[in-house]
């Protein structure tokens, strides 16, 4: 049972108010219909499956209803932090060059 | 009658409130304070069960949550509870408890003739024997389940609540030992929030069984009563007593539940007070404090009746005034062991005290147990117990110094008691909950917690392996000054000062020697619980199990509901030795929550009944309740089943209703729909890429019936959505898909296309929807309102219009799930009851009738129209179900899957592909979920063709009908098909989905 900061409330809350929504930044092909099978299928279906650090997104669904951007690591539940997905991102973006 | 009463200045027990129980049926008398376990043993009380394989006769060889044997039943009736351990059950006047084990008796039990061929039932042996024949199974679970297993589940409701509490405090100590005690009033005195937690009725831990501990030159326990005063002069500390800390999670989130009134006569229970209650307690720090258990030593025969710890022995001396035995012989291979021989002197009992060290313990202490007529046997280990539903006595062994081989025999000794000491084992179960690990101390042989603890834990006392008192508070006010300096916060106290003595070095011993290869003399038990010998590890490593954890899974070590508390650190010992590995890389299984069992009805607290989920009803339920509508559950809503008039059937009722509304005119409670407000310049071009047909040419005042797929291609909404404005949208879903379709709509639109300005508001709670259905519904409306022109040319099928309906503002919408002509007023759900009465009023000279999700279902079937969830499953494309006439395949934007519509997989032709059944006979109504074949022939591997969906008498047609999913049926019509239903086998042909007007004129009309 996590506490999730909610970065567009300010406001430190309980899992139950929020919905767990995937790995994060993942882009969705800009022209689906040039996109090979292969392509497409790792699209839909292909995860990265992190041990450690990852990147997801989890929804204030229960509270502002907001998507945003949770760093948390897969082996020791610990939330690094969490972000609006636009500020999220440029962090992911430095991080994945890195 | 061996052990007996004795006054101890120590006791916790009131000899002036005695009680009476009864167990198995028999009358006894105890004391308040007494534990069951206590109450037995002083009533010499010896046979509590018999063990879970071998039928072994088995009592009482623990104080607390350790003990493996003494699992009893506690009450009957709604009150039972099975599986408590008797160490752990106050005694209260009227208690009444039975054994839990012993098929047909207790004194005699069928597995203890297996037991007597034990040696052909190494562990594995249920699997590996009753593997065979499928068919003999029955015949086996019937005896087996029988004979195993321990206390009956009760069956009938339970009369008592339990709630839940969450607490957000700075510090939570776990434990309410001297350590705890001290790290609460250090954490208290400096102003921290502060909740201190312990398992049993009173603090003070091992104090209470150790009579001679001082603290600050006073005695323990008189130190402790100081300590709990201060504790509850300060108001940012809290006390709760019976109360486990039994999960550690991640984000220091610690469970525990409190037993409120279970120490309490059933009839003195208060109604309005839970029986438990489960504590969600999130601590910024937590201080564990659990302490220590002490483990017995493996020898022959060690689970024999009468044969306790030591440190039970001792605590049922000095806490609860029981001498165990007359005669008690002690095996040991520590000094602490010897206080607990001086107590049982001092109380009369003849003890006779072996330690396996051959010099015994320092010199003060064999002084004094000399002193007290201890008689002293060093460097002698027991062999074997003697003796068969109680302890008789012992044979010894003369051990070798380094207690690893026997160099001789020994005396055979007679006893009415007999208790060890293998040493203590650190509680590090909530440590190790959520990924920390314990690491093996050798000097003090156990798993222990490093003294640093870990992020947002501290660690205090025994759980650190300091068995002396001084130097274990003495390492609890170093570590939780440390946290004090953490939270900002100046430690100013001094540390309690208590004398630890000098002591001789423990002996590593677990297994005792008995001079005999393993598994050739008397079977040594580990695992009480779970009948685990050291012959069956030293099997489970020959059977090259390497991992501790397989070790574990193959012998059933530690699975019981003592979770190895008494029988771990053996069992990993004997692993270690076998393996010819050091314990510290044989490392531990494990620990998981629960540290002790904990009761469905705590866990769910309050969500029960009528309290389990929350119930929607729309603004119409006393309309529909003073019509006599049975109600269904669809999500957390109560809607209107059928409505049935005097002794009618569900048949009859949707019969009849379905006719009236084909008729003449139904009425129906569509409330329940989600209905989602989305505004936004571009809320059109968001529809557009939200669902799968085109929304650009859609004017105010229309309607569209849309599709919404997931990525894959696949259905997993549909709804009618009508266009305000060029800039507003009013949207519904599905009833049970409302709240998923709204964070849907908010994922896309937040992570995908933030650009596009819209936003969407959830109002089905907002509207009430009265659906009026059927040829007679304008007359109806025609009634009610006077500012719509509701002609068919003005008001077409597919269109809405504002209005005033009954003098309500409405928004009329005229579109239909059942095929006829119909409207849907929506008003502002304060006025919906009122709105539902009106249109009966206006209604009832066309015998309107109202009607409910059974004869929605069965109108809507009749016309193919589908039910996403019933007839779509996940996996069903809009190509499937026939409605490719609602994809925009011409639509600029790429919608949400649209590409995968053209995956090699989405265009195979064998796809299931939903199509109507008619069945040759039209009585049958087929089942749904039923599977269709394409011959009469059911020979495996059956050919699986589909299976029906939806399937309903359809009164209007005079026969049965039913939509189905068949591999390429959409090429298939005019094919009959086998369905297999209800036990019989039924050709049906393969038609459209669209029963009735397939021409679909009645709408238009
Ligand atoms: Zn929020």
């Amino acid at each position: 049972m996590f506490q999730i900061h909610c970065p567009h409330c300010g406001a430190t809350r309980e899992e139950e108010e929020f919905s767990y929504a995937g790995e994060a930044y993942i882009a969705r092909p800009a022209k689906p219909e040039e996109a090979t099978e292969a392509e497409w299928g790792d699209y839909l279906f292909m995860r990265k499956n992190t041990r450690g650090w990852f990147w997801e997104q989890w929804q204030h669904t229960a509270g502002c209803r907001k998507v945003f951007a949770v760093k948390r690591n897969t082996v020791s539940y610990e939330i690094a932090g969490t972000w609006t997905l636009a500020e999220g991102k440029e962090l992911y973006l430095k991080e994945s060059e890195a | 009658m061996s052990a007996y009463r004795v006054s101890r200045a120590s006791q916790r027990i009131n000899e002036k409130a005695p009680l009476t129980f009864r167990f198995d049926g028999k009358k006894y008398k105890g004391f308040a304070g007494d534990t069951l376990a206590s109450a037995l043993i002083a009533n010499g009380v010896k046979l509590i069960g018999r063990s879970f394989k071998y039928g072994r006769p088995r009592g009482i060889v623990g104080h607390g949550a350790e003990e493996p044997n003494a699992l009893i039943q506690l009450e009957t009736g709604g009150h039972t509870v099975p599986d408590l351990k008797a160490t752990q059950v106050e005694l209260y006047e009227g208690l009444s408890a039975t054994t839990t084990t012993g098929f047909p008796s207790l004194n005699f039990d069928l597995k203890g003739l297996a037991g007597q061929f034990s040696r052909f039932m190494p562990p594995g042996f249920y699997y590996k024997t009753f593997m065979g024949p499928a068919k003999a199974w029955p015949f086996y679970e019937e005896i087996i389940r029988k004979a195993a297993g321990y206390g009956r589940a009760p069956v009938d409701p339970d009369p008592e609540f339990y709630d839940h509490l969450h607490h957000h405090v700075d510090v939570l100590v776990v434990g309410g030992g001297a350590c705890g005690l001290w790290a609460a009033t250090l954490a208290g005195r400096a102003g921290l929030k502060t909740l201190l937690v312990d398992e049993q009725s009173e603090v003070g831990g091992w104090m209470l069984s150790d009579a001679r501990a001082v603290i600050d030159g006073k005695p323990a326990m008189k130190w402790v009563s100081e300590r709990l005063a201060e504790l509850k002069s300060l108001s940012n500390v809290t006390v709760l007593t019976r109360t486990t800390a039994f999960a550690h999670h991640e984000q220091n989130l610690v469970q525990a539940v409190e037993l409120v009134q279970d120490h309490l006569p059933i009839a003195q229970r208060v109604a309005t007070t839970p029986r438990q209650r489960l504590h969600k307690i999130r601590a910024h720090h937590v201080v564990l404090a659990s302490g220590a258990i002490e483990r017995p030593l493996v020898y022959g025969n060690n689970d024999r009746p009468g044969v306790l710890t030591a440190a039970a022995g001792q605590t049922y001396l000095n806490r609860y005034g029981v001498a165990v035995g007359r005669k008690v012989l002690l095996l040991t291979h520590n000094d602490a062991s010897y206080d607990t021989a001086l107590d049982l002197a001092e109380a009369g009992s003849r003890v006779t005290l072996i330690d396996t060290r051959q010099r015994g313990a320092a010199a003060w202490r064999l002084d004094a147990a000399k002193k007290a007529g201890v008689e002293l046997l060093l460097g002698y280990g027991i062999a074997e117990v003697q003796g068969g539903k109680a302890a008789s006595g012992a044979k010894l062994v003369k051990l070798d110094p380094s207690c690893l081989t026997v160099t001789g025999k020994g005396p055979t000794l007679s006893a009415d008691a007999i208790l060890s000491s293998g040493g203590l084992t650190s509680t590090v179960h909530l440590f190790c909950h959520n990924n920390g690990r314990p690491y093996w101390n050798e000097e003090r042989l156990s798993f222990v917690t490093p003294d640093e603890g870990r992020q947002g834990i501290s660690v205090a006392g025994a759980v650190t392996g300091r068995w002396g008192l001084g130097e274990a508070l003495a390492q609890t006010h170093a570590s939780v000054s440390a946290m004090l300096i953490g939270f900002g916060r100046n430690p100013s106290s001094t540390c309690p000062v208590s004398e630890d003595q000098d002591i001789q070095p423990t002996r590593r011993v677990f297994r005792v020697p008995d001079g005999k290869p393993e598994g050739h003399g008397a079977k040594a038990l580990v695992d009480f619980q779970n009948d685990v010998a050291a012959a069956d590890i030293h099997l489970a490593v020959r059977e090259n199990y390497r991992s501790i954890e397989h070790v574990k899974r193959y012998t059933a070590l530690g699975f019981g509901t003592d979770q190895g508390k008494l029988s771990n650190v053996n069992g990993f010992a004997i692993a270690a030795e076998a393996l010819g590995m050091p314990i510290s890389q044989v490392g531990t299984t494990t620990y998981r929550p629960a540290y002790t069992p904990v009761t469905f009805g705590a866990l769910a607290g309050s969500h029960v009944g009528d309290t389990f989920d929350p119930r929607r009803y729309t603004a119409m339920q006393s309309s529909h309740v003073s019509r006599g509508a049975l109600f269904e559950t669809v999500g957390q809503w109560m809607r209107p089943w059928y409505f049935p008039k005097g002794n009618e059937t569900m048949h009859q009722a949707v019969d009849r209703e379905c006719l009236a509304t084909r008729n003449s005119v139904g009425v129906m409670d569509a409330s329940t729909l989600g209905k989602i407000d989305i505004k936004g310049p571009d809320a059109r071009e968001f529809l557009n890429r939200i669902y799968s047909n085109a929304w650009s040419k859609l004017d105010p005042g229309k309607c569209r019936y849309g599709l919404m797929l997931d990525e894959n291609g696949m259905v997993m909404d549909d709804g009618v959505t009508a266009c305000v404005a060029d800039d507003h949208f009013y949207m519904t879903t599905t009833t049970g898909g409302a709240a998923r379709v709204l964070n849907w709509l908010e994922r896309w639109h937040q992570t995908e296309w933030p650009e596009l300005k819209v936003r969407f508001t959830s109002v089905t709670d907002h509207w009430s929807t009265t659906a009026v259905v059927g040829p007679k519904s304008r007359a109806v409306l025609k009634k009610l309102c006077g500012d719509i022109d509701l002609s068919a040319d003005a008001f077409k099928f597919m269109d809405w219009r504002d209005g005033t309906i009954a003098g309500v503002p409405a928004r009329v919408c005229r579109i239909s799930f059942s095929g006829e002509l119909a409207y849907e007023i929506n008003v502002d759900a304060c006025y919906g009851h009122y709105i539902w009465e009106q249109v009966m009023e206006a209604g009832k000279e066309f015998d309107i009738t109202p009607y409910g999700t059974e004869t929605m279902h069965v109108l809507r079937a009749e016309k193919g129209f589908i039910i996403v969830g019933q007839d779509s499953d996940g996996s069903m494309s809009p190509i499937d179900l026939n409605m490719a006439w609602a994809v925009g395949m011409k639509k600029p934007f790429s919608f949400l899957g649209k590409r995968s519509l053209s995956r090699s997989d989405t265009t195979r032709s064998d796809r299931k592909q939903l199509v109507g059944l008619y069945t040759e006979d039209p009585k049958v109504v087929l089942a749904e979920g039923a599977q269709i074949l394409s011959s009469r022939n059911t020979q495996a591997p059956a050919d699986m063709q589909g299976h029906v969906t939806s399937s309903y008498h359809s009164a209007f047609l005079g026969r049965s009908i039913a939509m189905a999913v068949v591999k390429g049926g959409l090429k298939r019509e005019g094919d009959t098909v086998y369905v297999w239903a209800h036990g019989k086998m039924h050709p049906a042909k393969v038609v459209s989905s669209v029963f009735v007007d397939q021409e679909g004129v009645r709408q238009h009309g």
